[in-house]
C-alpha cells in the first residue's frame, strides 16, 4: 500500500512536454523491399517489428510509412544479406540511431529497474498478502453493558 | 445566442458545483440536515446546466456555426451528420465538456439511486462529486473553453481528422468517459467513507454497482477503440501498448481488482483498507489517463492536445485529489478493523491473489508507460518502451491469473483445501490440456503460443461452466437444469465474464500465433494465393465520397472454386485536411477474417496489395462483449435492485420511527 503512495508521488515529477501529433496511415513494408529468401525475410520482419521509427509517434518501422523507416527496413535487410546475426543488426542500428529506436529497452544499467519492477512488486505484494492471511484474530471486543443486557434478553426468549 | 446560453450555463454549473462541494460537507460535519439536503438539488441542477451547455455546443456543430473557434477547427459543412455530432467530442475542449456531462450524470444517478444511503454519507459522496466537478469545470473555463468566438468567422471549417470520421470511434470516447468518470463514484464513496470513518458490508454493496457499471463501460470503450484500430489503421493490429491505450487499460485493471475486493468487503468484511485504496487508485488512474491523453506529455498516435498550461492544470487536479485522498487514507485506514479472518487457502485469499496480480500488472503497464519520461529526466537517456517489453513483462501475470482463476472461483469462503477445490475441475483441466496438445500436434513448426493460449482459454471457459454446474447442486439432470435457470444473476454474470476473459485470452494468442500475411505487387486481373485462398484483383477505379476521393479496388476471394467474398478496399484522400487514409475491406468470419488493403500504384504497373488472414478475430470482440455482458448480469442482480428500490420505501418508513 505504501508502494501505491510512492507511485503517486512518482507521478508528481512528470512534466508535460509539447509534442505534435501526426498520424499517417501506415502502409509499412512495400513489396519491392521483400527479400527473396523467406527465412531471411522472416528474420527481417521480426527485427523491424521491434524497432521504432525515429520520427513517428510510437510506430514500429515495420508499420510506418515514413521514408526513414523504409531506409531502416532496407538497412536491416542489407545487413542480414551481408550475413549479420539478429543481434549484430540491432547493434548496428542502435549505434547509429541511439537506443530510442529499441521498443524492447535493454535490461542494462538503469534498465534493470524497469525489468525488475514487476517481479519485485509481485514478491512484495505476495508477501503482504500472505502476511494478511496469517493474521491472528485480535481479541474480541468486550460487550458493553447494554449489549450484555440485550443478549440476556434474547437468550430468555 | 444559443451558444452564449451554453456558455452561461457552463459558468452557472461551476457556481453550483462550488455550492455542492462545500455546504453539504459542512452540513454533514455539523449534522445540519438543511445544508446536507442542498446536495441533491445541486447535483440535479448541475446536470441540467451542463446538459444545456452540451446541447448548445452540439447545436453549433450541427448548424456549422463557424463563428465558434472550436467548430471552425473541427468541422466542415460537407461532413456527414453523424461526424458533425461526434465532432463535438472529437477534440480537446468538447471531450472535456463530455467528461463534465458524464460526471454530472453520475452525480444525478447518485441522487436517483442513492435513496437508501445514510444522509451524511449521501451528502459527503455528492460533495466529493461536486469537488471533482469544480476542478474540471474550472479547467474548462480557464484553459479550454469550448465557447470561444472568432472575430472574423471563416466561410468553412478545417474538418475533423479523417481517421476519426468513423462510427467505431464516434462512440469510443463516450463509453471510455462513462468508465473513467464512473470510477469517480467509487472514489467519492471511498473518500466519504474515510471522512465518516466507517466501512462495512453495506458500503461495499453501494460502491460495487458503480464500479461494475464503470468497468462495463470501460470494457466496451476499450474494445471499440481496439476494433477501430483493427479495421482503420490498415494492418489489422488491435493493441499497440500505446500510452493512450495504456491510459484506458490501467483504470480497467484496477477497476477489475476493485470489483473483486469489494466482494470480500461485502461478504466477509475483510480487506477494507485495501479496497478503499483501490477505489482511490482506480480514479487516480482515470485522472492519469486524462492527463496523458489531454496534455500530450507522452508522444503517441492518439494525442490531440499539446498545451503545457493544460498539462500543469490536470497535474494539479491529480495532485490535489490523489494527495488529499491518500492523506485521508493514511490518517484513517488504521481504524478500519477487519472482521472476517481467513486462511491462506480460501476464496478470500484467491480474490486477494487476483488483486495482487491485477494491481502489479497495472503497475507494470504504468512503469512501462512513464519509463521513457523517467529515463530522460534522471539519466538523460532517450529510450522507448513498446510492445516487446509489455508482451514479456505483462503477459506472465495474465497467465498466472488465468491459471488460478477457475480454482479460486470454486473455493469456499474462510478455509478451503486446494485439492478439494480442484477435484470438480479435473475434467475441465484434462479437456483444456488435451485441446492444447491436439492443437500443438496439428500445427507444425510454429510457436507454442497458439496451443498454450488455447489451453488457457479453454481452462478458464470450462472452469466457469463447471462452477455454474456445481452451483446447480445435486440430483437429476432436469432438477439441476431447473436450478441452473434460477441461479442468481450474479452467478451468471461471474461465469459469463470469466468465460469472456477465457475467449479473449484464446483470441489474442490465436491472432499472434496464426495470422497469415501476404504483401505483393498485383496487376489488375492477376490471381495469387493467400493461405488456403485464391485472391483475384478484378478492378481498380476512382470513386467520389461525400467529403473524400477514393481509389477503390474490387478483389474476389475464392476457396476451392467457390467465391468466398468480393471485397472493396479503398485508399481515401480527404482534401480539406489533405490526408490519406486506408480503408481495409474485411470479410468477417467465425473462425477467421479476410483482411485486404489496397496500396499505392507501382512504377512498373500494378498495385501494392496486402492480404491477411486473421484467425479468430471476431472472438476477440466476442470475448470483450461477454465480459461486458457478465458485468451487466451482475449489475442487475437482485441484491442491487433491492438496494436501488429501497428508496421508494424510505418515506413511508420514516413516520414509524
Amino acid at each position: 500500500m505504501r508502494t501505491a503512495l510512492a507511485l503517486c508521488l512518482a507521478l508528481s515529477v512528470l512534466t508535460p512536454a509539447a509534442l505534435v501529433l501526426t498520424a499517417p496511415p501506415a502502409l509499412a513494408v512495400q513489396p519491392d523491399e521483400i527479400l527473396p529468401d523467406p527465412a531471411l525475410e522472416a528474420r527481417a520482419r521480426a527485427i523491424s517489428r521491434d524497432l521504432r521509427c525515429p520520427v513517428c509517434q510510437g510506430e514500429a518501422i515495420d508499420d510506418s510509412n515514413a521514408p526513414i523507416s523504409r531506409d531502416l527496413r532496407l538497412l536491416v535487410r542489407e545487413r542480414l544479406v551481408a550475413g549479420d546475426s539478429d543481434e549484430e543488426v540491432v547493434d548496428f542500428i542502435v549505434a547509429r540511431y541511439g537506443e530510442f529506436v529499441l521498443f524492447n529497452p535493454r535490461a542494462s544499467g538503469s534498465g534493470w529497474i524497469l525489468w525488475l519492477a514487476g517481479p519485485v512488486m509481485l514478491l512484495a505484494g505476495g508477501a503482504i498478502a500472505f502476511a494478511i492471511t496469517r493474521r491472528r484474530p485480535t481479541a474480541e471486543p468486550e460487550l458493553s453493558e447494554a449489549e450484555r443486557a440485550r443478549l440476556a434478553e434474547l437468550m430468555k426468549e | 445566442m444559443i451558444v452564449e446560453l451554453g456558455h452561461y450555463s457552463l459558468i452557472l454549473a461551476f457556481a453550483v458545483a462550488l455550492v455542492q462541494a462545500t455546504l453539504p460537507l459542512c452540513g454533514a460535519a455539523r449534522r445540519d440536515s438543511r445544508l446536507m439536503a442542498l446536495a441533491e438539488p445541486a447535483a440535479l441542477v448541475q446536470l441540467i446546466l451542463i446538459a444545456t451547455s452540451f446541447a448548445a455546443l452540439t447545436y453549433a456543430f450541427v448548424v456549422s456555426d463557424f463563428s465558434l473557434r472550436l467548430v471552425t477547427l473541427n468541422s466542415h459543412t460537407d461532413k456527414p451528420m453523424l461526424y458533425k455530432i461526434s465532432g463535438v467530442w472529437g477534440n480537446h475542449e468538447g471531450s472535456l465538456l463530455l467528461w463534465a456531462l458524464t460526471l454530472a450524470l453520475f452525480g444525478a444517478c447518485a441522487v436517483w439511486f442513492g435513496g437508501n444511503l445514510p444522509a451524511t454519507l449521501r451528502a459527503r459522496v455528492l460533495a466529493v462529486q461536486g469537488m471533482i466537478g469544480v476542478a474540471f469545470l474550472a479547467f474548462m473555463l480557464f484553459t479550454s473553453n469550448p465557447f470561444l468566438r472568432l472575430a472574423t468567422p471563416p466561410l468553412n471549417g478545417d474538418d475533423l481528422n479523417p481517421l476519426l470520421q468513423d462510427p467505431g470511434l464516434a462512440f469510443h470516447p463516450p463509453f471510455l468517459y462513462l468508465g473513467y468518470v464512473g470510477l469517480s463514484m467509487a472514489f467519492s464513496f471511498a473518500v466519504a467513507a474515510l471522512i465518516e470513518g466507517r466501512i462495512d458490508a453495506a458500503w461495499a454493496r453501494w460502491v460495487r454497482p458503480w464500479t461494475l457499471a464503470a468497468w462495463v463501460f470501460l470494457t466496451i470503450g476499450i474494445a471499440l477503440g481496439s476494433w477501430w484500430a483493427y479495421y482503420e489503421l490498415g494492418w489489422g493490429g488491435f493493441w499497440f501498448w500505446d500510452p493512450v491505450e495504456n491510459a484506458s487499460f490501467m483504470p480497467w485493471l484496477i477497476a477489475a481488482a476493485l470489483l473483486h475486493s469489494a466482494i470480500v468487503v461485502e461478504k466477509r468484511e475483510s480487506l477494507k483498507a485495501w479496497t478503499i485504496l483501490l477505489a482511490i487508485m482506480a480514479f487516480g488512474f482515470s485522472l492519469i489517463g486524462t492527463f496523458i491523453v489531454r496534455s500530450g506529455v507522452i508522444t503517441s498516435v492518439h494525442s490531440f492536445a499539446n498545451d503545457p498550461e493544460r498539462g500543469v492544470f490536470i497535474l494539479m487536479i491529480l495532485g490535489v485529489f490523489m494527495g488529499g485522498a491518500l492523506t485521508l487514507f493514511a490518517l484513517r485506514a488504521g481504524a478500519l478493523e477487519a472482521k472476517g479472518l481467513f486462511s491462506s487457502v480460501s476464496r478470500e485469499s484467491a480474490l486477494l491473489a487476483n488483486n495482487v496480480l491485477l494491481a502489479v500488472s497495472c503497475f507494470v503497464v504504468f512503469i512501462g508507460t512513464i519509463w521513457p519520461l523517467v529515463a530522460e529526466m534522471l539519466w538523460n537517456r532517450k529510450l522507448s518502451v513498446g510492445e516487446p517489453f509489455f508482451n514479456a513483462a505483462f503477459t506472465p501475470f495474465m497467465v498466472i491469473l488465468a491459471l488460478i482463476l477457475p480454482v479460486g472461483a470454486m473455493m469456499p469462503w474462510k478455509r478451503a483445501e486446494f485439492g478439494r477445490s480442484l477435484l470438480p475441475l479435473r475434467g475441465a483441466l484434462a479437456l483444456a490440456v488435451a485441446l492444447g496438445l491436439l492443437i500443438y500436434a496439428m500445427q507444425t513448426g510454429r510457436s507454442a503460443l497458439g496451443p498454450i493460449g488455447a489451453a488457457l482459454g479453454a481452462w478458464v471457459v470450462f472452469g466457469a461452466a463447471v462452477d455454474l454446474w456445481t452451483r446447480a447442486g445435486r440430483g437429476s439432470l432436469g432438477n439441476r437444469l431447473g436450478r441452473l435457470t434460477r441461479l442468481g444473476r450474479a452467478d451468471w454474470g461471474k461465469a459469463t465474464a470469466h468465460s469472456g476473459l477465457g475467449v479473449t485470452i484464446f483470441a489474442v494468442a490465436a491472432m499472434h500465433a496464426w495470422a497469415v500475411e501476404d504483401i505483393r505487387v498485383v496487376r489488375v486481373g492477376e490471381t495469387f494465393p493467400v493461405g488456403p485462398y485464391e485472391v483475384i484483383l478484378k478492378d481498380v477505379r476512382d470513386v467520389e465520397g461525400p467529403n473524400y476521393l477514393s481509389t477503390m479496388a474490387e478483389i474476389v476471394v475464392i476457396r476451392g472454386g467457390a467465391t468466398v467474398a468480393t471485397l472493396f478496399p479503398e485508399k481515401r484522400v480527404y482534401p480539406v485536411q489533405a490526408m490519406p487514409t486506408t480503408e481495409a475491406a474485411i470479410d468477417y468470419g467465425f473462425t477467421r477474417d479476410i483482411y485486404l488493403v489496397i496500396g499505392d500504384p507501382q512504377e512498373g504497373g500494378g498495385y501494392a496489395v496486402r492480404s491477411y488472414v486473421k484467425p479468430f478475430a471476431n472472438w476477440l470482440w466476442g470475448g470483450s462483449a461477454l465480459m461486458a455482458l457478465g458485468g451487466l448480469f451482475s449489475l442487475t442482480d437482485r441484491r442491487y435492485r433491492l438496494a436501488a428500490g429501497a428508496r421508494r420505501q424510505t418515506p413511508a418508513a420514516q413516520p414509524a420511527e
